[in-house]
């Protein structure tokens, strides 16, 4: 579980957040969502402590990460994995050693132990005979998957996804949506997902906050998504033309 | 002030680049691999360069040569002094500005564009440590470099002048044995080591805090070589006065 409390950062004179509260709960998929520029992605660096906010605090269990010593930093960041809007792999190493990473950092285990648990996850992300490929190799759903199987390698206690969608055909990306979903709940971790994709709150959205302007302006599951009567979630849900027309034919049907 | 600014983010950056240090078997594997990227991949142009430059110094000094009363082994002697003292130091630092300078802020330009850096971050790794420092190591073979480039000079000189008849090979070596001063040498090494400090830390300086995209690698890489190329000539002007005047 992540609690955020009231939580505030700016860039020079622009406010970028104002005031978040939440909490991402453990065994689902959370979901950031809103529009560009509404503050998802620095409320996530914020959560990796990537950026310090200037106001507020964000737990880890019962533990702020602000008042954590170095030790206990360390231990956190161990416990997170990530899934960066562009797969983040390093170039230089193959698929293999890319997903070894983490373990060959943080393990005591030899190299065959590591060998062993590094196909398990490959074949856990759908991913086989690509372990001597390089990532400029592979697809770009294929990297984002690779990119998910370095996340959970560590057995991570949280995964963090930012924008997992971006540049993948609709169904590369609700099979990369179910895949985090399933990892998910089968790990039982903490999972928070940054996206304006509306198909992935549909397929995945099992706890959403909408962000706007920097402030947090609604909270719900993918159920209450489409019958609450909040303005800022039916601008944001409906600035799509299918859901629009799906809403019109619903209207007509009654 | 912004230039002060720099300053501060580059002796920042040189602190945490010695502190949390990567494990130890990762970074010895990092340190073989910048050696091989750095050092062994600079060796063909060094040594292209070196050979050359050390013949084109031997015949101008020969053709310069207009009065019957000056020795030829004079030849011998610029070439040394020419080579030792400041081509092989500081004028392929300067061309390692541009190629091993260029090669690290590019790539780890690239790695700051494409999150990967971020990557090394949020797993709890101190990136500059595990970027910066492998090439601060490596770079401290770069004397070696910078050796096989005064020998390479002098064959090249030793060649041009010999076989171009411009010399004969007894005068050439007498020349180079002539007022031989072994500090020399000692100097040319120190600032060696001055200079490896800048082409590892002042192009990593760069890529790491670069911000944009692929334009701005480019950018970045250009400055890198710029004020790399600057503060070798700087630091070589200090050196000298320090050690030499």
């Amino acid at each position: 579980m992540i609690k955020v409390e009231n939580v505030h950062k700016s860039f020079g004179e622009e406010k970028i957040l104002e005031g978040i509260s939440t909490v991402f709960e453990k065994g689902k998929t959370n979901l950031i969502i809103g529009q560009s520029g509404s503050g998802k992605t620095v409320l996530l660096k914020c959560l990796l402590g990537l950026f310090e906010p200037e106001e507020g605090l964000i737990y880890y269990e019962d533990k702020a990460i602000q008042n954590m010593n170095e030790e206990e930093h360390r231990t956190l960041r161990e416990e997170i994995g990530m899934l960066f809007q562009g797969g983040a792999l390093f170039d230089s190493m193959t698929i293999e050693e890319n997903v070894m990473f983490p373990l060959r950092m943080f393990s005591k285990q030899k190299k065959n132990e590591m060998l062993e648990r590094v196909n398990e996850v490959l074949a856990r992300v759908n991913l086989e005979n690509v372990n001597k490929k390089y990532p400029a190799e592979i697809s770009g759903g294929m990297q984002k998957r690779v990119s998910i199987a370095r996340a959970i390698v560590n057995n991570p206690k949280y995964l963090f996804c930012d924008e997992p969608n971006s540049g993948l055909d609709p169904n590369t990306a609700t099979v990369i949506d179910n895949l985090i979903q399933e990892i998910t709940h089968e790990y039982d971790i903490t999972t928070v997902v940054v996206s304006h994709d509306m198909n992935s709150v549909m397929e995945i959205g099992e706890s959403i906050v909408l962000l706007k302007n920097g402030k947090l302006v609604w909270k719900g599951t993918n159920d209450d998504i489409f019958k609450t009567d909040n303005k800022d979630v039916t601008n944001f849900v409906y600035s799509s033309n299918l859901f629009k027309k799906i809403r019109d034919i619903q209207l007509k049907e009654g | 002030m912004k230039y002060i600014k720099d300053i501060g983010s580059y002796v920042l950056m040189l602190k945490k680049v010695f502190s949390s240090f990567t494990k130890g078997s990762v970074l010895k594997e990092l340190i073989f691999k910048e050696i091989d990227d750095l050092i062994l991949g600079s060796l063909g142009i060094v040594a292209f360069i070196s050979f050359f430059v050390g013949g084109v110094i031997a015949i101008q000094t020969a053709l310069n040569l207009d009065n019957p009363l000056i020795p030829k082994s004079l030849i011998g002697f610029a070439t040394r002094q020419s080579i030792v003292l400041e081509f092989a130091p500081t004028f392929i630092s300067i061309i390692m500005a541009g190629k091993v300078g260029s090669f690290i802020t590019s790539s780890i330009g690239s790695m700051r564009v494409t999150e990967q850096i971020d990557a090394l971050e949020v797993m709890g790794i101190n990136s500059l440590n595990y970027l910066v420092f492998p090439k601060i190591i490596a770079l401290l073979f770069y004397p070696f470099v910078i050796a096989i480039a005064m020998f390479l000079g002098i064959l090249g000189g030793w060649i041009a002048g010999v076989y171009g008849g411009f010399t004969s090979s007894p005068e050439f070596i007498t020349g180079l044995q002539d007022s031989f001063t072994p500090f020399h040498l000692t100097y040319a090494f120190i600032k060696t080591f001055v200079f490896a400090f800048i082409l590892a830390t002042v192009p990593s300086w760069q890529g790491y805090f670069m911000k944009g995209g692929a334009l701005e690698v480019g950018k970045a890489s250009t400055n890198s070589f710029v004020w790399t190329s600057v503060l070798i000539i700087l630091s070589n002007y200090i050196v000298t006065q320090l050690l030499l005047s």
